[in-house]
């Protein structure tokens, strides 16, 4: 049913629609409409992780030892938690320092060394070549099986067929082929790969669902559900519920969750996806359990597929690497085969695309390009170099999976899919110490760096890689047995004489104490020079700069026209142009051959090389067309430390100049408010000492008669007298009043505070003025409710307020008919008192300005008949204790003054028992 | 990235809490062959504190965005 020409045929319809979904997001890219600017696409991309060893790999794994397989996800998981510090550290500096692989990192955190450099892309070419050749493996062995449908055949045969016949290498050559279109289309060769990431984002998504439909055919299609699987496999005695394994010890446990943790950062096609190719540190933020969601996802199925694998295929031999693929397939489902197939494809592919890519990339970088630019100093180069760079590149990619083949053809039939991987972890995991004590600790020196890289990877050698050979028939088996020249401290797997750990276990136990233990002593043996330092502050400090100090770190000569050259060699002529004036335009500088050529001009040519050639070799270039001073340690310290001086100072500048505003805001107003302050004092005092001087002018005027003239007469004299003693009344009353107003205004007065109750004190006010109502014939009429009606006010200056108004009232009723109304009334929590007068009236146009200080009413006569402040007075005390005070008045009908003050809640109802329950607290 | 001080300091403690559940003697309390409802119980342990990593970091970041 599936002929070889059929599954040929959907391989390529997959890989060409892969193909087009990253010539579409290519596109897209350059018409600035990026797809993968959004955080879900960034999550899955790095979902890359999952390969063709998680979608085969973990059911073979379940099926020998149960969840033996989940720290390969749970490290990533946990780990994931600490990305919002860790990953995105990584990614600030790859962005500042135009960061292109791992192993451009860390040569980039000692000094931008290429040596470490090289170191580095040599092991992760040798740690990650198994991991292809798994890859590959994988795909040619899934394509064999689904050859022979619907019979179910997985015996592994690939050993013995000649290399010409083997689909693994046509495998590994059509991938080449179609990663350098993927990686290498481009002739920029150091910008991101838009095109890939979105492909590869679809890729996790294909995985994803192939596995979940087998997973659900195999629990709920084949079986009833999870319960009902579990019962069938532990009655068949296939369930491994435990985790300890039979020695009851958790070794493998922890080992598996440090080492995926490690390689979820260090595996060199995950740092191009998540720190390389990353387009927003906003994204880390989905990532951080978006990622881990993937993995929960995926993870679901895998003992159910073992265990419903283990019970469909009991008695056979059958390899439980394959019963993803063989489950479905011997229950004769043909399309879901075809999908479980696609799924594994999907996950091979988009592993081998990434690494090959990244890897590539490290090898042109800091592989090649020293010996190139080693070669350079004594030929000059070809005007173009970026045809070369990629030609370089291409090369990379096919020799990468060549090595990979070529270790599936001699050793991959040797070990499970999951042991291949965990060597390949194992081996990444060597980059771990230098990579993350090197961004939190500053001491860590190159030759550290250096020391501790060389004896993980030498005990990796020893520990793994020998051993795998060994297995697989290149190498002695004695060696393991009895150790090298039969020393069996140095059995190979049994270090030392240490047992009871598995190889993994034990490898990275060595490979970590070797590792560390050579770091630290290397580093700790002397202080990190020049280069050292200035790099290890700009890692370490990374968070804390809003732009790096690198700029000021270069001192010496250098032309723009030879820095140009240089990049125009490297980049190619049109994109070096183009960098180039975009840094003009950025510099405010006319052209490009204006520019100056500063340090910071320089540091923007390195930066630029650093993203086609790596850090480390665009150093060099550099440092050829220039002439560079050195500069002492002393010195960048210095400037590192005054860059970061001048950062707190101006930041302390900038808080010191907000706090200086918002005083001298608060200073204007203030100013203001003095300004008209002192403006209505002037009016105030013009005002005062004009009412002062009218009736001291007529004081004066009278007694000067009275000292002038000895011949008055008595009548006279006495007539005369009385309005000296009545001026001189109401000149002190002024005084008081005008003490009062003040004491009032500068809330300096005392206010009493007491239950009052306002019938009360109407009787008593009408009382106190009874004299001036006989005086003038004038008489009250009181319109009282029975209830009391109780306020809080200062007794005696309510009293004030009303014994002015009722005098205002008499004064302006006329003599002898006059009719003062006193009507007091409760509504709505208001207490309300109201006097009218019969008198003439206010004028419409007066009324607004009744309660100024120093408005006199002129009473219909000539002479001013008050102060003009028992109102103003009278209003501050309605206004103190929250009331109000108006006039209502027509001409000719009289004037009615109104206050209302809010009532003592519940006064009415309660006003009996107050009193009562008052007394304890007044006394 | 704008990840509150909080917010990462949140996420440090729900990894500090997946070590404590996954890897601690915490573990060994359901590593057992006993079942729960049909299903062993430590795969339901650890597919439950997995999950429940996954939904706290996911609370914990979805929370911080303003």
């Amino acid at each position: 049913m599936l002929s070889t020409k059929l599954i040929v045929v959907y391989s390529l319809l997959y890989l060409g629609l892969l193909f087009a979904i990253a010539y579409w997001a290519d596109r897209r890219a350059d018409q600035q409409r990026s797809v993968i600017s959004r955080p879900t696409v960034y999550a899955l991309s790095l979902a890359v992780y999952c390969t063709a060893w998680t979608y085969y790999g973990s059911v073979g794994r379940a099926a020998a030892s149960g969840v033996g397989f989940l720290p390969i996800y749970l490290g990533p998981t946990l780990i994931a938690a600490l990305w919002g510090t860790l990953l995105l550290k990584m990614v600030r500096i790859s962005k500042t320092q135009r960061i292109t692989s791992i192993a451009d990192f860390i040569a980039s955190r000692y000094g931008k060394s290429q040596l470490l450099g090289g170191i580095v892309t040599v092991i992760a070419v040798l740690g990650v070549v198994p991991y292809i050749a798994l890859q590959l493996k994988a795909i040619s062995r899934s394509v064999t099986i689904l050859q022979s449908f619907p019979d179910v055949d997985s015996a592994g045969t690939a050993g013995t067929i000649p290399i010409l016949q083997d689909t693994a290498l046509y495998v590994a050559l059509l991938l080449a082929a179609f990663t350098i279109l993927f990686g290498t289309r481009h002739l920029d060769a150091s910008e991101r790969h838009e095109g890939m990431v979105a492909a590869i984002a679809f890729e996790s998504i294909v995985k994803l669902i192939a596995f979940l439909a087998v997973g659900v055919f195999a629990t709920f299609y084949l079986h009833d559900g999870f319960a009902d699987l579990f019962d069938k496999a532990e009655l068949a005695g296939f369930l491994k519920p435990v985790i300890a394994d039979e020695r009851g010890s958790y070794g493998n446990w922890y080992s598996l969750t440090i080492l995926a943790a490690f390689a979820v950062m260090m595996l060199p096609r995950q740092f191009q996806v998540a720190v390389v190719e990353n387009s927003s540190e906003n994204h880390l933020r989905r990532a951080v359990w978006m990622f881990p969601l993937y993995l929960l996802l995926i993870n679901i199925f895998v003992i159910p597929i073992a265990l419903a694998g283990q019970l469909t295929f009991a008695g056979t031999n059958m390899d439980a690497d394959t019963f993803v693929l063989t489950l479905p397939m011997a229950h004769d489902q043909g399309g879901l085969s075809l999908l479980a197939f696609i799924g594994g494809l999907s996950a091979a592919t988009g592993m081998v695309i990434v690494e090959t890519i990244a890897l590539s990339t490290m090898v042109c970088n800091d592989l090649v390009m020293p010996g190139l630019l080693s070669r350079w100093k004594r030929m000059a180069p070809e005007a173009d170099l970026s045809r070369l760079l990629l030609r370089i590149r291409r090369g990379a990619i096919i020799v990468i999976l060549l090595l990979g083949y070529l270790y599936f053809h001699f050793a991959g039939e040797a070990y499970a899919l999951v042991s291949i991987g965990l060597i390949s972890f194992s081996a990444v995991a060597q980059f771990a110490p230098a990579m993350l004590i090197g961004l939190y600790w500053r001491g860590g020196t190159h030759a550290g760096a250096l020391a501790g890289l060389l004896a993980g990877f030498g005990i990796w050698l020893y520990t793994l890689l020998l051993p795998s050979f060994a297995k697989s028939g290149w190498l002695p088996g004695g060696m393991l047995e009895h150790g090298p020249f039969g020393i069996e401290l140095l059995r190979p797997q049994e270090l030392f004489g240490l047992t009871g750990m598995n190889e993994i276990t034990h490898c990275l136990f060595w490979s970590m104490v070797f590792n560390i233990g050579a770091y630290l002593f290397f580093s700790l043996r002397r202080a990190p020079n020049v280069h050292e330092t200035t790099q290890a502050t700009l890692f370490v400090d990374v968070l804390k700069h809003e732009r790096p100090p690198g700029i000021g770190l270069w001192r010496g000569k250098a032309e723009v026209k030879e820095l140009f050259g240089l990049a125009e060699r490297f980049l190619g002529a049109e994109r070096a142009r183009r960098a180039f004036r975009q840094y003009a335009a950025r510099r405010e500088a006319e052209d490009v051959s204006s520019l100056p050529a500063d340090a910071e001009t320089v540091h923007f040519a390195e930066t630029l090389l650093a993203g086609a050639i790596g850090s480390a070799s665009a150093r060099v270039m550099v440092a050829s067309v220039t002439a560079e001073e050195a500069l002492g340690l002393d010195e960048v310290l210095d400037i590192l430390d005054e860059a970061s001086q001048i950062r707190a100072y101006s930041h302390e500048l900038e808080q010191k100049s907000i706090e200086l505003e918002a005083a001298s805001r608060e200073l204007k107003q203030a100013n203001e408010q003095l300004k008209e302050i002192d403006r209505l004092k002037d009016d105030f005092m013009s005002s005062v000492t004009h009412e002062l001087r009218t009736p001291l002018a007529s004081i004066r005027a009278f007694s000067e008669i009275l000292f002038d003239d000895p011949k008055v007469a008595l009548e006279e004299r006495r007539r005369f007298l009385g309005i000296i003693v009545s001026e001189t009344k109401r000149l002190s009353r002024l005084v008081n009043q005008v003490l009062d107003l003040a004491k009032i205004e500068s809330g300096h007065a005392d206010w009493g505070a007491e239950s009052v109750d306002v019938a009360e004190l109407i009787n008593e006010g009408i009382q106190v003025t009874e004299q001036l109502f006989r005086e003038r014939g004038a008489r009250v009429e009181c319109d009282v409710p029975e209830r009391p009606c109780v306020v809080t006010v200062d007794r005696d200056r309510l009293m004030q307020v009303l014994v002015n108004l009722l005098s205002n009232a008499v004064k302006f009723a006329p003599a002898d008919e006059g009719i003062v109304k006193l009507r007091l009334s409760a509504e709505s929590g208001k207490c309300r008192v109201s006097v009218s007068d019969n008198g003439p009236g206010i004028p419409k146009a007066d009324q607004p300005h009744i309660f100024e200080k120093f408005h006199q009413g002129s009473g219909g006569s000539d002479k001013p008949v008050g102060t003009g402040l028992g109102l103003p007075i009278s209003r501050r005390i309605i206004e103190h204790f929250d009331g109000r005070i108006w006039v209502d008045s027509a001409p000719r009908n009289g004037a009615t003054f109104t206050f209302e003050l809010p009532m003592k809640r519940n006064s009415d109802q309660r006003v009996g028992k107050t009193d009562v329950e008052e007394s304890p607290d007044s006394g | 990235m704008h990840h509150s001080i909080l917010t990462r300091q949140r996420l440090v403690g729900i990894f500090l809490l997946g070590l404590l559940l996954l890897y601690s003697p915490a573990l060994t309390l359901f590593d057992r062959a006993v079942e729960w409802a049909g299903f062993p119980v430590s795969y339901l342990y650890l597919f439950g504190v997995w999950l429940l990593l996954v939904v706290l970091a996911a609370i914990t970041v979805e929370a911080d965005n303003r």
